[in-house]
């Protein structure tokens, strides 16, 4: 078969010899497998979006390769009292279009992001005021106290308040509504690559800032970074061989192996900072995507355990995802705050004892259930999915799969339309508070907001407002601790995995993997 | 000629509204537009007073003929996944898709007619039997199956040619085109043999089948009595009388290769409508599917106008009759 | 094998048997047909039949010899998966054509793929066929405005490719019936899509006939005597107009069955847990280049085959019934 192909190559392509690909040595080709949605950098809270918006934009502080938190536009901070922050300014930086750097900016910014409609402003929702002391002193007032202000501060980046101004964006796009302003195609940052050019879902051009302040402590090796989203895997990978891209994102798990074993590329790989889950929906009365009448089949612990037992993580880790997966007994992420390997202990797999459960629970017969899930957000979603429907049959529960595009996935869930479904969540704060903030507290318009399972518990509410303002790190991990027990006694969600992260390049390429799978180009060095 | 011209646009343009009562019944009936640009949390009042703004309670023919003075101006409203204007974005798309829709047809046409001139010509020989098989074979195997083969070959194990994207493009005005760069030429070879080969294949059958018949001709029969040369005959005479059927199908097939570009982007990722479209279809983001809708028909009513007036050019019986005939 | 079969009527008028005033028996006439001589002396051709008959077979009587289900997830060892051909599984199972991500018999899957395979194929020739032929012979006998309002939509359809019109059904069933009903549902919506995506063929042939005939005697008289026209027109229109249809109707089937594989491959059709042959290319693609190549191999082969094969056939019956073209 290879032969003949050759054969027939040689036949048709003999013209075309002598037009190898050579990478110029100063560009970085690019490829994810979807475009920034966004340049407003506070209109979506998304990966490539924010990919893209740290390129060229900065924030007070910085998240280091190494996760490790940096200064950054600011080159100190400190508590004042609990709830004052005062933080100095690095001097002499400018914009993209050659103006100052300037406290004013800050403030502008950090105010931008957090009021509507900016998607940033669950991460500075406890500033109550910002305020310019100098020139280079930003003083920041939270409501109550807030240890991990500077943690949070590293998502919110920098624009030119005068450039905003000028071009009538002193909001953030409204994004859900369709709004399209001038920082959508255009930035004005005071990033390390400002931008040439863009064409949304299609191709988007940097150039190295060569005043970059912090130049002496970069590589900056590239010159270029040309991001082109390629939605199939499959053409990612084929590009990447042919010498066509020089950095991949999300290589398919299947080919890490053959990409490996070629000589021109490097694999490099790191537990993400995401877990894999699945939700149940457990607070409504009736399901309407289930086949029992008049009662709630999740309400029952003893089904979500049955469920739990019955998915074998351990095959899905050999199988579908060849390895590049850590089977999880929570779905806290191995890096964060409050994170104990004790929590992350899974009972074996059981199909005996998930049919006893059922059984226990009145559901002999098993039931009908519908489970949705994203086809193009993990790795191998669907794929996983596909397996976990197996499984569930061998105990007699039978599950339809839905397996759609992450949008209508993600909107289906927000509308509270999906009773049973997959998520993973990644947590940019690193600390457990983020998860029990978003997945774990009863859901009441602010907090909670993607508690789609019905759960809801005062105890947990009260320690998810404890951990706010908890400034004792010893109290405040007592308090991690008791929210954990509680979230695993309830099984309130069945942990899958933690994702492995792999990032594939061209082997004259290096860069360092990030575990929040957002690289900074930067960063990239030439061999 | 002008009443058949006349005729012809008026036809046209029944036609545009028609597509354009489809597209519009997918925008309101199919997708809730209210639903789709206020958030769950809207109150009912708040509902219906948009629904008064945008005149949602209007009676339905003052809607449609809204829709259509829009339409028009090329105005389809704000993509709901891109929250981009869909004129804006589909005029960005555009120059990539006719870019290789053209290079396609060309090359559909110059190779199909050459084989299928040839395979007539040689109609007994091995290589013209050979010839017509594997047309079938290029007819049965679907396109997208094509475009993998290509890709596996071409771009991973002999790595001469990208494998997908449409290279670096250099802005002329407000048209983006490829043809400029040896990386744009480059891209644009894989996609536009795969979108051609259907195309090809089917005009070369045409082409023999056609060019059989009219060598079978008292005409060509009485050329040859006449003694003149075997070439004069073939392409002086024959292929003319032929090419009109082929001139009428090619032009009628330019909008099906436009429309067809649908697959052969999804694998080749070349951002132009079809990848497009399919997304939103995916996405169900109602304006882009009928902006595309209506972008396709007023295609296929161009080209068809386009393709009446050529025949009408070549083929003097026509001028008789005029108006009534068509391709077949 | 039914095509032969089904067409010796358009034959039979040929027939010096029924010249001679003996009505032969319906074996006797095929075999002395010109077209069962046609077939037999051209072998390329009762290959495809056979092959055609073959998959016939196959898909209708999968449940009884694949040698697993695949459509039954609960049956499914995912600790199978990416077993090679003949290779050994982790199970101890076998599996001749190795086995998919999710550990389904490849083979297995081809056979329960092609069942929906030919099964939307049949289904939307024939939605497709009842559609034009009534549409058709409606238009030729009414005439008027109901026949150019049919011609023009007919004509304007002709302009999109069938995969389009299949394309925006298909987006618009999306968007309208429940999620739950939807998957219950893809089957009769592609068949519907694809159905109503290729009628015009079969209008335009029958229109023309029936224009043709309704002005012979025959109808006239009918209609003195009270029998409705149009039950004439049906009764005289059909058999004059079956061989032109029939080969439209075989060439629509490799049509409709690529057509289905495509929507598939585009993730618009069959969903991967009851795979057609084009989900399983599907699915497969996304494992070529990790070297199980069997997963798309096979069932992009029997997808090639199935529509050539079926393309053949067509191709051999449109020459046959045109003797102009021999």
């Amino acid at each position: 078969m290879k032969v003949k192909a050759v054969m027939f190559g040689l036949l048709v392509g003999t013209a075309l010899t002598g037009m190898q690909f050579d990478a110029s040595a100063e560009t970085l080709r690019f490829a994810s497998q979807s475009d920034a949605l966004t340049l407003d950098p506070h209109a979506q809270n998304e990966g490539p979006t924010i990919t893209m918006a740290q390129q060229i934009y900065d924030p007070l502080v910085i998240r280091a390769d190494d996760m490790t938190v940096r200064p950054g536009l600011a080159v100190s901070w400190e508590a004042m009292e609990p709830t004052v922050w005062e933080f100095k300014l690095r001097e002499g930086v400018s914009f993209h279009d050659g103006s100052a750097f300037t406290a004013e900016d800050a403030a502008f910014s950090l105010d931008r992001a957090r009021v509507p409609p900016s998607d940033y402003r669950n991460y500075v929702s406890s500033i109550e005021e910002v305020s310019v002391v100098d020139e280079h002193t930003l003083r920041i007032t939270t409501q109550a106290p807030n240890p991990i202000l500077p943690q949070q501060l590293t998502n919110i980046v920098i624009m030119s308040k005068a450039w905003a101004e000028e071009h009538g964006v002193e909001q953030t796009q409204n994004y859900a509504e369709g709004e399209e302003n001038h920082a959508v195609r255009n930035a004005n940052g005071t990033g390390a690559f400002r931008l040439e050019s863009r064409e949304p879902d299609v191709r988007t051009v940097l150039v190295r800032n060569d005043d970059y302040w912090d130049r002496e402590n970069l590589p900056m090796e590239v010159e270029r970074v040309v991001s082109t989203p390629v939605s199939s895997s499959a053409t990612r990978v084929a590009a990447l061989l042919s010498g066509e891209l020089d950095l991949i994102l999300y290589p398919p798990v299947q080919d890490l192996r053959r990409l490996e074993q070629s000589s021109d590329i490097a694999v490099k790989n790191t537990p993400e900072n995401r877990t894999i889950f699945l939700g149940l929906n457990q607070g409504a009365d009736d399901l309407e995507s289930d086949s029992v009448e008049g009662e709630n089949p999740l309400a029952d612990k003893r089904v979500r355990e049955a469920i739990n037992l019955a998915i074998d993580v351990d095959a899905i880790q050999r199988v579908v995802m060849r390895g590049q997966s850590v089977p999880a007994g929570s779905i806290s992420p191995t890096y964060i705050t409050g994170y104990k390997e004790s929590f992350d202990e899974r009972p074996p797999h059981d199909q005996e004892r998930a049919k006893e459960l059922l059984a226990e629970a009145g559901y002999e017969e098993g039931f009908e259930i519908d489970f949705a899930c994203p086809n193009d957000r993990y790795n191998n979603d669907e794929a996983i999915c596909q397996a976990i429907v197996g499984m569930l049959g061998q105990v007699g529960i039978d599950a339809n799969l839905n397996a759609q595009t992450r949008s209508l996935h993600f909107q289906q869930l927000q509308n509270g339309e999906l009773d049973f479904y997959m998520l993973g969540w990644g947590v940019p704060t690193f600390d457990s508070e983020y998860i029990f903030n978003f997945l774990y507290h009863t859901r009441d318009g602010n907090r909670g907001s993607w508690n789609f399972t019905g759960f809801s518990s005062e105890r947990m509410d009260e320690l998810v407002e404890g951990m706010a303002g908890e400034t004792d790190l010893d109290a405040r991990n007592a308090l991690l601790d008791a929210a954990w027990e509680i979230a695993l006694d309830d099984l309130t969600y069945v942990p899958l995995h933690h994702e492995v992260l792999n990032w594939a390049m061209r082997s004259n390429v290096d860069i360092p993997i990030r575990a929040d799978n957002s690289p900074r180009f930067a960063s990239v060095t030439f061999k | 000629m002008f009443a058949f011209l006349v005729r012809r646009l008026l036809q046209s343009i029944v036609v545009m509204l028609v597509v354009g009562l489809v597209a519009f019944s997918l925008f309101n009936f199919v997708g809730d537009p209210i639903h789709n640009m206020v958030g769950q949390e809207a109150t009912t009042e708040q509902r219906e007073e948009l629904r008064e703004q945008l005149g949602l309670n209007d009676p339905f023919p003052l809607q449609f003929a809204r829709f259509v003075a829009n339409a028009a101006q090329g105005e389809f409203g704000i993509s709901y996944r891109m929250a981009r204007p869909v004129d804006v974005v589909i005029a960005e798309r555009l120059p990539a898709t006719l870019e290789l829709a053209f290079v396609s047809a060309f090359f559909a046409l110059f190779l199909g007619v050459s084989a299928g001139v040839y395979a007539a010509l040689n109609r007994y020989g091995w290589t013209s039997r050979l010839v017509m098989t594997i047309s079938l074979i290029g007819v049965s195997l679907p396109t997208f199956l094509i475009g993998i083969l290509l890709i596996w070959i071409f771009a991973v194990q002999l790595q001469w040619l990208p494998s997908f994207g449409r290279g670096d493009v250099v802005q002329v005005g407000a048209w983006r085109t490829g043809f400029l760069t040896e990386s744009g030429l480059r891209a644009l070879i894989l996609p536009a043999i795969t979108l051609g080969l259907f195309q090809l294949t089917l005009i070369m059958r045409l082409v023999r089948a056609e060019m059989l018949e009219v060598l079978r001709t008292d005409y060509i029969k009485f050329a040859r009595a006449r003694g003149l040369s075997n070439r004069a005959i073939n392409f002086g005479h024959a292929l003319k009388n032929t090419l009109v059927p082929v001139i009428t199908i090619t032009g009628l097939q330019l909008g099906s290769i436009i429309a067809f570009a649908i697959i052969t982007e999804t694998v080749f990722q070349w951002p132009g409508v079809g990848l497009l479209f399919i997304i939103a279809i995916q996405f169900v983001d109602i304006p882009v599917m009928a902006a595309y809708l209506m972008l396709i028909a007023l295609f296929f009513v161009v080209i068809n106008l386009i393709v009446d007036l050529l025949y009408y050019a070549v083929d003097p019986r026509l001028r008789v009759e005029a108006g009534s005939a068509r391709a077949h | 094998m039914s095509v032969p079969g089904r067409n010796s009527p358009t034959s039979v008028a040929r027939h010096p048997a029924e010249r001679a005033g003996r009505p032969p028996s319906a074996l006797a006439r095929l075999r002395d047909s010109d077209l069962w001589y046609s077939f037999t002396r051209s072998p390329i051709t009762v290959i495809s039949a056979l092959i055609v008959l073959l998959f016939f077979l196959g898909a209708l009587f999968a449940p009884w010899i694949a040698p697993y289900n695949p459509f039954d997830p609960a049956s499914l060892n995912l600790m199978d998966g990416f077993t090679p051909p003949m290779g050994e599984a982790f199970s101890g199972n076998s599996y001749l054509l190795g086995t998919d991500d999710q550990g389904r018999d490849v083979l297995s899957a081809i056979l329960y793929g092609a069942r929906i395979s030919l099964f939307v194929g049949f289904c939307a020739v024939l939605f497709a066929m009842v559609l034009g032929i009534s549409l058709g012979l409606l238009a030729g006998y009414k005439g008027g405005w109901i026949d150019s309002l049919i011609m023009r939509i007919a004509d304007v359809q002709l302009s999109f490719p069938a995969i389009l019109v299949a394309l925006l059904i298909f987006g618009v069933a999306r968007a309208t019936l429940p999620r739950s009903f939807q998957e219950d549902m893809v089957i009769y919506v592609l068949i519907v899509a694809i159905g109503l995506s290729d009628w015009v063929q079969y209008a335009r042939t029958v229109r023309g006939t029936t224009m043709v005939e309704k002005n012979k005697e025959y109808v006239q008289a009918a209609r003195v005597i009270g029998v409705h026209p149009m039950l004439i027109m049906l009764r005289h229109v059909l058999p004059n107009v079956m061989g032109p249809v029939l080969v439209i109707a075989t060439i629509g089937l490799a049509l409709a069955i690529i057509a289905e594989a495509t929507l598939s491959f585009l993730g618009v059709g069959v969903p991967p847990t009851t795979p057609s042959l084009g989900t399983l290319i599907r699915i497969g693609n996304d494992y070529l280049f990790s070297g199980e190549w069997w997963i798309t191999l096979f069932p992009g082969l029997a997808l090639i085959l199935l529509a050539l094969s079926v393309n053949l056939l067509g191709d051999w019956l449109r020459d046959a019934l045109n003797p102009k073209l021999r």
